[in-house]
C-alpha cells in the first residue's frame, strides 16, 4: 500500500475517478444507441471509480494511526494554473483529504448501487441509453465537485450537476409534469447560485484567493484586503465575512432543498426513481451540506448561526409535511428535505463531525429507501400508498431492505443512522445547554423531527407493506424485483445496518470510525477576527456535549423513537385510533400541512408573479425601446444601401457595360476580316507582303 | 543575290535587251507568277486555280534555272527545279483529290463557297 504515497499516481487515480464516467457519457451519448448492452459501459466506468475509492478509503483506515501521514496533496498541491490572468490567476487542482476520501467512496459506492438497480428499473425505455449517459454524466459532475481545491471550480461543478439533475428530472420528457418539474428545480437553483457566485466574489475581495487551503490560512493570518478597495468599503471585516458565508450558504440552501428553496425537491420526484435516488437523495442534495462542511472554517459564528436556524426549520417542516403525504416518492422526498436540515443544523451549532457523519449514512439508507420505493413502484405500478398494503408477502426482499433503511432512519440504536444522528442531537442540545435561551430551537425542531421522522416513516412502511391489500388487482399483479435490483438494495442495505461501524449503543463518539478519520477544523474565521473568548466557549461546547449532552441526547432520540412508533402502531397498524380523525381534530394545522405552507403559492405569486411582471415591463421596454432602435438602424442601414444600390447600377455597372460594348463593337470590325474563305486570307496576305516589301525596299535604297 | 538588284527587276525589257540576260529571265518569271497569282485571286472555279498555283510553281522553276545558269552555282538550281516538278505533279494528285472531295461537301467547287474555315 505504500505505492499510494506518490503523489502522481494518487493524482491519475483521481482524474481516472472522474473522468471515466464523462468518457462513459460522451461514448454513449454517440454511440449508445448502437451498443448491444450501453449499461453495462456506464456501471462498468463508476463501478471501477468505486473500486479505486473504496482502495483510497482502505487507505484511509489502515494509515490512520500514523501522525505522520497525510494525503500528498495537502503539501505538494496537485494544482496547475488555469487561467493565468495578471493580478487574478486562477489555479485548477485537486484537494485530497480523508473527507474527500470518504466523499468518493460514498458517492461510487452509492451510484454503482443505482446504475445496476437502473438496468432493471429502466429496462425497456425507448431511451435507455440515454439515460446512462446522462447518469454518467451526473457522476462525473458531482466526483468533479468533490476533488477540486478552490470555489470557483467548485461553482463550476456545482453548476454542471445542476444541469444533470435538469436533464434527469426531466427525464420523461414526453409527460406534462417531469420538464416543468425539472425547469422549476434549475430555477429554483439559480437563485441559490446567484447569491453563492455573489458570496465567492466577496470571498475574491476579502482575500484574493479561492482556494481552501490559502483561503483559510489568510484568513486565520488575518490578511484581509484593504478596506478601501471593497464594494462596501463602509462594512467591518467581520460584517461582511459574515455575510459572505451567509451568501455561500444560500449556495446550499437552493442546493441542499433549505427553507425557503425546497420547493423544487418535491416536485422534481416526477424524475425516474434511481434518479431520485440518486441524485435526490444522496448525492447532489448532499453538495450543498459537503460545500458547506468544506468552508467551515470561513463561517463566522453569526453565519453560523443562521445556518444552524434555517436547518433547524428545514428539518422541523420537511418533517411535519412528510407526515401527510400520500406518494411514497413525496414522503421520502420530504424526509430527505428534513434530514438535510439537520445535517445543516449539525453544522451550525458546531456538530462538523456529525453533520458530514449523517451526510454518509442518510446517503446508503435513503438510495435503499428511494430504490426500495422504486421496486414497489415497479411492482404495483403506482406511487400512491393508498392503493398498496401488504405487499410484504409479495416482495420480501424490498420488504426487509426497507424495513432496514427505515430504521437506520429514525435512529434505532445499532444502526448506522443512529451514530449520526444521534451526535446532532447531541450537539444541538450542547448548544442549547452552553447558550441558553433562543439557542434551544435546533434542539427542539431537532428532537420534534427525529419524532415525526420515526413516525411518518413507520406509517409509509405500514400502509405499504403491512396490514391487507387495498387494492387486489395491484397486488394480484405485484412481483418481487429481479436480482439486478435486489441485491443493490441488499448492498445499500448492510451499510444501512453496518455503517456506524459499531454495534455498541453508546459508544464513546471518539470511537466512532467517522469522528477518528475527520476531525473538526478549527474555525479560521474565529481566530483571524480574534474573537474574544472563542475558544474557551468552543471548550466548554465540546466539555459540555461530552458529559451533559451525550446521554440525554440518546434518551430524548429513544423516546422520540418510542412515541413515534406507539402512535404510527395505533394509527395505521392496529386502528386503534382512526387517521382521518386525528387530521379533522388538526383541522387546519392539516390543511396548513397538506397545502405544504402554501410554500408553493406564495413563492409562485409573489415571486414568479413579481418576477413576470417585471419581465412582461421588460418586455415592453424592449419592444418600444429597443427594438425601436433596432428598428431605426434598419431604417438607416436601408436607405444607405439604396444609394449604394445606385451609385452600383450607374457607376460601377456603366463602367463595365461601356468597356464590354467597346470590346464588342471593335470585335465587330475585326470579325469582318475573317469570311472563312481561303482566298480573302491570300489577298490579306498577299497586301501585307507588298507592304512589307515596301518597306523592305525603301530600306535598301 | 549578290549583283541583283530589286530596281532591276522593275525595269522595261526593251531598255536592258532581254535575249540572254538573267533579267529578261526574272521578267518572264515575274510575269508568269503574277497570272498565277491573278488566277488564284480571282477565278472561281478551283480548277482554275489550281493551275494558277501549277503557273506559280513554273515561275519558280523558271528563277531556279535562270539562277543556276546565270548565277555560277553549278548545276543546284536546275536539280532543284526538277525536284520542284516531281513536287507539283504529286500536288496535283492530292489536289484533285481535295478538289472531289470538296465537290461531294459542298455540291460545287467554287471557292467562294468553302468558307467553313470561319467557324
Amino acid at each position: 500500500m505504500s505505492m499510494l504515497s506518490d503523489p502522481a499516481l494518487i493524482t491519475m487515480l483521481l482524474l481516472a475517478i472522474v473522468l471515466m464516467p464523462l468518457l462513459a457519457a460522451v461514448l454513449l451519448v454517440f454511440f449508445g444507441r448502437r451498443m448491444g448492452r450501453p449499461d453495462w459501459l456506464a456501471t462498468a466506468s463508476i463501478g471501477l471509480g468505486a473500486v479505486i475509492a473504496l482502495t483510497l478509503f482502505w487507505q484511509v483506515i489502515v494509515r490512520q494511526g500514523d501522525p505522520e501521514w497525510r494525503w500528498a496533496s495537502a503539501e505538494h498541491g496537485l494544482s496547475a494554473a488555469w487561467l493565468a490572468i495578471p493580478l487574478m490567476p486562477l489555479h485548477v487542482g485537486l484537494y485530497l483529504d480523508n473527507l474527500s476520501v470518504i466523499m468518493l467512496t460514498m458517492v461510487t459506492v452509492v451510484a454503482t448501487c443505482i446504475f445496476a438497480f437502473s438496468q432493471g428499473y429502466m429496462h425497456g425505455d425507448k431511451n435507455y441509453s440515454r439515460f446512462f449517459a446522462y447518469l454518467s454524466y451526473f457522476c462525473f459532475a458531482m466526483l468533479g465537485l468533490v476533488v477540486v481545491d478552490n470555489l470557483l471550480v467548485l461553482f463550476m461543478f456545482w453548476e454542471l450537476v445542476g444541469v444533470g439533475s435538469y436533464l434527469l428530472i426531466g427525464f420523461f420528457h414526453d409527460q406534462p409534469e417531469p420538464p416543468r418539474a425539472s425547469l422549476k428545480a434549475f430555477m429554483v437553483n439559480r437563485v441559490g447560485d446567484v447569491l453563492f457566485l455573489l458570496g465567492i466574489i466577496a470571498a475574491w475581495q476579502l482575500f484574493g484567493t479561492l482556494n481552501y487551503h490559502e483561503l483559510f490560512e489568510r484568513l486565520a493570518a488575518g490578511q484581509f484586503a484593504p478596506q478601501a478597495g471593497r464594494a462596501f468599503p463602509w462594512m467591518s471585516d467581520h460584517g461582511l465575512l459574515t455575510l459572505s458565508g451567509v451568501l455561500i450558504f444560500c449556495g446550499a440552501v437552493s442546493k441542499s432543498a433549505q427553507f425557503p428553496l425546497h420547493t423544487w425537491l418535491p416536485d422534481a420526484m416526477a424524475g425516474p426513481t434511481p434518479v431520485s435516488a440518486l441524485i435526490h437523495a444522496a448525492t447532489m442534495v448532499a453538495a450543498g451540506v459537503f460545500m458547506v462542511g468544506r468552508m467551515y472554517p470561513y463561517f463566522t459564528p453569526e453565519a453560523l448561526a443562521v445556518i444552524a436556524g434555517v436547518g433547524a426549520l428545514t428539518a422541523l417542516l420537511g418533517a411535519t409535511m412528510g407526515l401527510v403525504m400520500w406518494d411514497i416518492k413525496k414522503v421520502l422526498a420530504y424526509s430527505t428535505m428534513s434530514q438535510l436540515g439537520f445535517m445543516m443544523l449539525a453544522l451550525g451549532v458546531g456538530g462538523w463531525v456529525a453533520g458530514l457523519f449523517h451526510l454518509i449514512t442518510h446517503a446508503f439508507f435513503k438510495a435503499c429507501l428511494f430504490l426500495g420505493s422504486g421496486s414497489v413502484i415497479h411492482a404495483v405500478h403506482s406511487q400512491d400508498i393508498r392503493e398498496m398494503g401488504g405487499l410484504r408477502r409479495k416482495l420480501p426482499v424490498t420488504y426487509t431492505t426497507f424495513v432496514i433503511a427505515t430504521l437506520a432512519l429514525a435512529g434505532v440504536p445499532c444502526f448506522a443512522g443512529y451514530y449520526s444522528k444521534d451526535q446532532i442531537v447531541a450537539n444541538a442540545l450542547a448548544w442549547g445547554l452552553t447558550r441558553g435561551a433562543a439557542h434551544w430551537i435546533p434542539f427542539v425542531f431537532a428532537a420534534t423531527g427525529a419524532f415525526m421522522t420515526t413516525f411518518y416513516m413507520l406509517r409509509l412502511v405500514f400502509l405499504t407493506f403491512h396490514g391487507e391489500p387495498r387494492d387486489h388487482h395491484r397486488y394480484e399483479h405485484a412481483h418481487e424485483s429481479p436480482p439486478v435490483m435486489t441485491v443493490p438494495l441488499m448492498i445499500l442495505a448492510t451499510v444501512a445496518l453496518l455503517g456506524g461501524g459499531t454495534l455498541n449503543p453508546l459508544p464513546h463518539t471518539e470511537d466512532l470510525w467517522f469522528n477518528r478519520l475527520v476531525p473538526t477544523p478549527e474555525s479560521a474565521a474565529a481566530v483571524g477576527l480574534r474573537l474574544e473568548g472563542h475558544s474557551e466557549e468552543m471548550e466548554h461546547f465540546e466539555h459540555v456535549l461530552h458529559t451533559q449532552a451525550h446521554y440525554p441526547a440518546v434518551a430524548v432520540s429513544v423516546v422520540a423513537i418510542l412515541l413515534g412508533w406507539v402512535l404510527a402502531r395505533a394509527m395505521y397498524l392496529r386502528r386503534t385510533l382512526d387517521p382521518a380523525a386525528v387530521s379533522a381534530r388538526f383541522g387546519p394545522l392539516h390543511g396548513l400541512i397538506a397545502n405544504r405552507y402554501f410554500l408553493d403559492e406564495i413563492q409562485s405569486c409573489y415571486v414568479v408573479g413579481g418576477v413576470m411582471k417585471l419581465n412582461r415591463a421588460l418586455a415592453a421596454f424592449d419592444k418600444g425601446v429597443i427594438d425601436g432602435l433596432v428598428n431605426l438602424t434598419a431604417l438607416v442601414a436601408r436607405a444607405l444601401a439604396v444609394v449604394s444600390r445606385l451609385f452600383d447600377s450607374f457607376v460601377i455597372d456603366g463602367l463595365v457595360n461601356f468597356w464590354r460594348g467597346f470590346v464588342r463593337g471593335l470585335s465587330g470590325v475585326l470579325r469582318l476580316l475573317q469570311t472563312g474563305n481561303a482566298r480573302d486570307y491570300l489577298t490579306w496576305t498577299l497586301l501585307c507582303v507588298l507592304i512589307l516589301a515596301f518597306y523592305l525596299a525603301r530600306g535598301l535604297t | 543575290m549578290p549583283d541583283v538588284e530589286l530596281g532591276v527587276l522593275v525595269q522595261p525589257a526593251a531598255a536592258t535587251g532581254l535575249a540572254g540576260s538573267l533579267t529578261s529571265y526574272l521578267f518572264v518569271s515575274a510575269l508568269l507568277f503574277l497570272c498565277g497569282l491573278a488566277a488564284i485571286l480571282t477565278r472561281r472555279n478551283v480548277l482554275y486555280v489550281l493551275m494558277g498555283v501549277e503557273l506559280i510553281l513554273n515561275a519558280a522553276n523558271l528563277n531556279f534555272v535562270a539562277f543556276g545558269r546565270f548565277g555560277g552555282y553549278g548545276l543546284d538550281g536546275q536539280l532543284t527545279a526538277i525536284f520542284v516538278i516531281l513536287l507539283a505533279a504529286a500536288e496535283a494528285a492530292i489536289a484533285l483529290a481535295i478538289v472531289l472531295r470538296i465537290f461531294h461537301d459542298f455540291g460545287s467547287i467554287d471557292v467562294t463557297r468553302t468558307d467553313s474555315l470561319r467557324d
